[in-house]
């Protein structure tokens, strides 16, 4: 009698779905060469972190429970953003204070939650996967994955694996890039103040793709990007990881 | 110059800095030197982050006793032969210290940096009771004679260029030669030090803040970098300390660990060239020092922030290494906050002094990076407080209206999977198909902050969701 | 009711205590006798000779410049020698400190030297440091009789005495040298604790020596 395999449910976020399926595709895939299956409950929507963000705790914690109902029955959560990760495993269980059951539930998911590159390496120590990507790509650190989750080294683990693919810093890897969910439309002249120097950080290493673990962050460098002509490519770490790279990158025109 | 604290003219100021091409040079500069300053300084000291935790301890301890730190702190300052006054907000401090100079009949007054004095607003009190105190930090001279305010904590005149600052001391020092050069920052430098020579030595009342006051001791400390702060302390006949009451440390012990953490976060520099402890006036066969010391403590609001969750903003030290590492002040510098602190210790700060009504947009404008919070000595947990100011301002309505209905429709749309299901996929093909071919729109409707800087990324067309299901996926 | 009164009874309404509850007095009275030491930086904690070589590192690095000297009676002449060095008048002031005072002075016949407080016009005074910090490079001067704090400011070169022997590694010896000498929770008018000589970035950023303070400071160190 064989063991069931542990249980994983991908939190795929409200930005990768509506935005770029194939990030989540390429979660699925890296989960399932691990070993795993996946399950993608159907109706997950947002994790709450506008709501959160802009002091509506109400409204964030109508989501938070809506989340944990739908995911505390797994064995492990995944999530392909450090913010939406970041959101569970650091603020979830602050929603509920002073409610003991809801806290219990709230902290008992947040301890199963893990940003996608996270998982591979601290949970799983996966080995090194075959992908392959001829070039050289920069890597952008997303300021929730960083600083609330820890995620540094977990990306260029991984990224060291892949055939062909050489990783330059840039000069300040670690700057936000100044997306900030509503900031970057409440305050759009200092966001672009401020997505314009990471940008011309980006262009300075030469490379010619830009990888992050958030595609709030990516959807704005790229857009920057774009406006600006460049040709850089952008994608999430995971489609690269998952050997999903050859589709059109964030903002790139289709054939 | 700034149109004061308010959320209408913060947008302004904004958009002012970003167009002041020399303000923007003068702040990327400051990134260059205290940022990698900072970095390096702390790298050299293995102890750097228990230092950290052991500073954070430190003040904790200290606020939750802070009564009876500061009754201690007293009864050492009466037996040295020093006065304490206790100010309860700007107004009764600056009746204070008026009192005390008309007392001693003062008709030069200097001062040392302090941005105490700049929150209670000394200097315009002061003034309109005919007493003008001279700045003497030069940073601090500099925007005294341009009648401007300190844009940064550490470095008050950062925005501040030499052409400007020569034009300035041809404009007001009367025996200026018009032929001397002054061209460089040594020759600056060297006429800022004669003026500010003549005016040390002819003080009746020197002016300053205090960096700590030591319970222990019943001392005031002052850290400087130019000595004009022990000038200004040690010549005058009357000396008078002001400081909020969460300048309270227990111990001379206490002292050297938040010391080892301020000047490298602020500058980069292990110590500040000059850590001065003042302990009441001048002893019987001294043959030099002040012959009053008075010590002026100040509520102004602390008060209110103990026992709730701004507490740990008493914990801050105004090392200003929050400010040098936070995108936003990066990108529009200090007067633009319109406050008399900036950058993400000054959005923390502010409503608690002035109320949210004035203030709540400050909170606001952070991307909640938290690169603050990484670098702060004392470990205070900005991002935190800030979306603290953010509950608190959703609660009192002051949040604008727009942004209430977004989040109310957001709300709606997500705790109900098949609509939201249906919004999010006519949405996504409707953008794919107005994007067409191109990977990216240049214009969106409704999102004409995003476009008017960016493009927008096209979604792929089908939602996860929808191509999951398709799949036959659960 | 007073200020005072207002703003501690509001600071105990904030934290709901009272200012007479035995538990808080007894723990801010231990910490204010006991003072107990937090973090202590290893850099310092050196056996002698390795802990002077670091002072002398350090105050080097922030632009002090450092002479060793084997006796007291090397003083006049290494002063003499750096007013030489640097087209200076054959000139000082000094305090009444005794190991200032009873230094073979008459051995500069040519070097004029003064007694008291300075009253802004001298060019260079000179002091005798109670200790010396190697952790930063940092001497440690303190007011009383003999040595006068305005010495230490207004000169434009500040000569520091400091005897090898009372380099120590870190500042917490020296609070507990001081709880020796002054007593416990007493302290002298004024400590200094200078490291390097004056200076300001406050121009662009642009690091300048000699703001207001002395523009060179120049450190004996004895033995």
């Amino acid at each position: 009698m064989t063991t069931p395999k542990p249980r994983v449910a991908l939190f795929v976020t409200c930005l990768v779905d509506f935005f770029r399926p194939t990030v989540g595709f390429s979660a699925v895939k890296l989960l399932e060469d691990a070993g795993y299956d996946v399950s993608v409950p159907a109706d997950q929507t947002c994790c709450g972190q506008p709501a959160y963000n802009s002091g509506d705790k109400a409204g964030a914690r109508a989501l938070a429970e809506r989340v944990i109902g739908l995911f505390e029955g797994f064995d492990h959560v995944v999530i392909p953003s450090g913010s939406c990760a970041g959101m569970i495993k650091m603020h979830y269980p602050d929603l509920f204070s002073g409610e003991p059951g809801w806290r219990l539930r709230a902290e008992a998911l947040a301890a199963k939650t893990h940003e996608l590159t996270s998982f591979l390496v601290d949970v799983l120590g996966v080995a090194p996967l075959p992908a392959t990507w001829e070039g050289t790509a920069t890597y952008h650190d997303s300021c929730s994955g960083l600083r609330e989750l820890g995620v540094k080294q977990q990306p260029r683990r991984l990224l060291s694996a892949v055939d062909g693919l050489a990783v330059k810093e840039m000069r300040d890897p670690e700057a936000c890039c100044g997306f900030g969910g509503t900031f970057c439309v409440k305050y759009d002249e200092i966001s672009n103040a401020i997505v314009e120097r990471k940008v011309a950080d980006v262009r300075a290493t030469g490379a010619d793709l830009l990888l992050a673990g958030d595609l709030g962050c990516l959807l704005n460098i790229a857009g920057k990007l774009k406006r600006e002509g460049s040709r850089i490519e952008v994608r999430h770490v995971a489609e690269v990881l998952a050997g999903m790279a050859s589709g059109p990158a964030i903002g790139e025109t289709r054939k | 110059m700034s149109g004061g604290l308010s959320p209408l003219s913060f947008p302004k100021n904004a958009r002012a800095a970003l167009a002041n091409p020399p303000l923007l040079k003068a702040i990327a500069h400051i990134e260059e030197t205290l940022v990698n300053g900072r970095r390096r300084a702390t790298e050299a000291l293995p102890e750097f982050d228990a230092l950290r935790d052991a500073g954070r301890d430190i003040k904790a301890h200290t606020l939750k006793h802070l009564d009876l730190y500061l009754e201690a702190f007293e009864r050492k300052v009466l037996e040295a032969g020093g006065v304490v006054h206790w100010a309860a907000d700007a107004a009764d401090a600056n009746r204070i210290i008026l009192g005390i100079c008309r007392e001693v009949g003062a008709r030069r007054v200097t001062k040392g940096k302090s941005m105490i004095t700049e929150e209670v607003g000394l200097n315009a009190f002061l003034q309109a009771n005919g007493i003008t105190p001279v700045e003497t930090d030069l940073g601090e001279y500099i925007i005294q004679l341009r009648g401007e305010t300190p844009s940064h904590i550490i470095a008050p005149a950062v925005h501040v260029n030499k052409e400007q600052v020569a034009a300035d001391f041809r404009r007001v020092h009367a025996d200026l030669d018009p032929k001397r050069n002054l061209d460089e920052p040594t020759s600056l430098l060297a006429e800022a030090r004669g003026v500010l020579r003549e005016r040390f030595l002819s003080a009746d009342v020197g002016i300053t803040g205090a960096n700590f006051l030591v319970a222990e001791t019943g001392s005031t400390v002052i850290v400087t970098n130019e000595g004009n702060g022990d000038l200004t302390q040690i010549l005058p006949k009357t000396h008078i300390v002001l400081a909020s009451i969460e300048k309270v440390v227990p111990t001379l012990e206490d002292v050297a660990t938040i010391m080892r953490l301020l000047a490298r976060s602020a500058t980069g520099q292990e110590m500040s060239v000059y850590t001065t402890f003042s302990t009441g006036p001048r002893r019987a066969g001294d043959p030099d020092g002040p012959e009053a010391f008075h010590v002026v403590l100040l509520d102004n609001g602390r008060s209110a922030m103990l026992g709730n969750e701004f507490e740990d903003m008493l914990r801050c030290i105004r090392c200003g290494a929050c400010i040098n590492h936070c995108p936003v002040y990066r990108s529009i510098g200090g007067h633009a906050y319109g406050s008399v602190y900036p950058g993400p210790m000054g959005s923390v700060l502010t409503p608690s002094l002035q109320g949210l009504d004035a203030s709540a947009h400050l909170a606001n404008a952070s991307t909640l990076c938290g690169r603050c919070e990484s670098v702060c000595p004392m470990r205070i947990p900005l991002p935190k407080m800030l979306r603290h100011w953010r509950e608190k301002e959703f609660e009192r309505h002051l949040t604008p209206r727009k942004a209430r209905f977004g989040l109310a429709v957001w709300r709606f749309l997500a705790t109900r999977p098949s609509l939201y299901g249906l919004a999010t996929r006519l949405a996504a093909w409707g953008l794919a198909r107005l994007a067409g071919r191109d990977g990216a729109l240049r214009q969106v409707p409704l999102a004409g902050g995003w476009t008017r800087w960016r493009d927008l990324p096209a979604p792929e067309g089908g939602t996860f969701r929808t191509e999951w299901a398709k799949r036959g996926r659960t | 009711m007073s200020n005072r009164d207002a703003i501690l009874g509001r600071i105990r309404r904030s934290l709901g205590v009272s200012g007479s509850d035995a538990t808080r007095l007894a723990a801010t009275r231990h910490r204010l006798t006991e003072t107990p030491v937090n973090v202590v930086p290893a850099r310092g904690q050196l056996p002698s000779a390795e802990r002077v070589e670091l002072f002398v590192r350090k105050a080097s690095e922030v632009f002090a410049s450092v002479a060793r000297l084997d006796g007291r009676d090397d003083i006049p002449a290494a002063v003499a020698n750096y007013l030489r060095d640097r087209n200076l008048p054959q000139a000082v002031r000094r305090g009444d400190d005794p190991r200032l005072a009873t230094l073979p002075w008459d051995r500069e016949a040519q070097l004029a030297v003064t007694v008291g407080p300075s009253d802004g016009k001298d060019l260079v005074g000179i002091s005798h440091a109670d200790a010396g910090v190697a952790e930063t490079g940092t001497v440690v001067l303190t007011s009383g009789p003999d040595n006068p704090t305005t010495l230490n400011f207004l000169p434009d070169h500040h000569i520091v005495v400091i005897d090898a022997s009372t380099v120590a590694g870190d500042y917490e010896t020296v609070w507990a040298d001081l709880r020796r000498r002054f007593g416990a929770g007493a302290m002298p008018r004024t400590v200094n604790l200078v490291t390097g000589p004056s200076r300001s970035a406050d121009i662009e950023e642009t690091l300048l020596l000699g703001a207001h303070g002395p523009r060179s400071l120049y450190i004996l160190v004895v033995g």
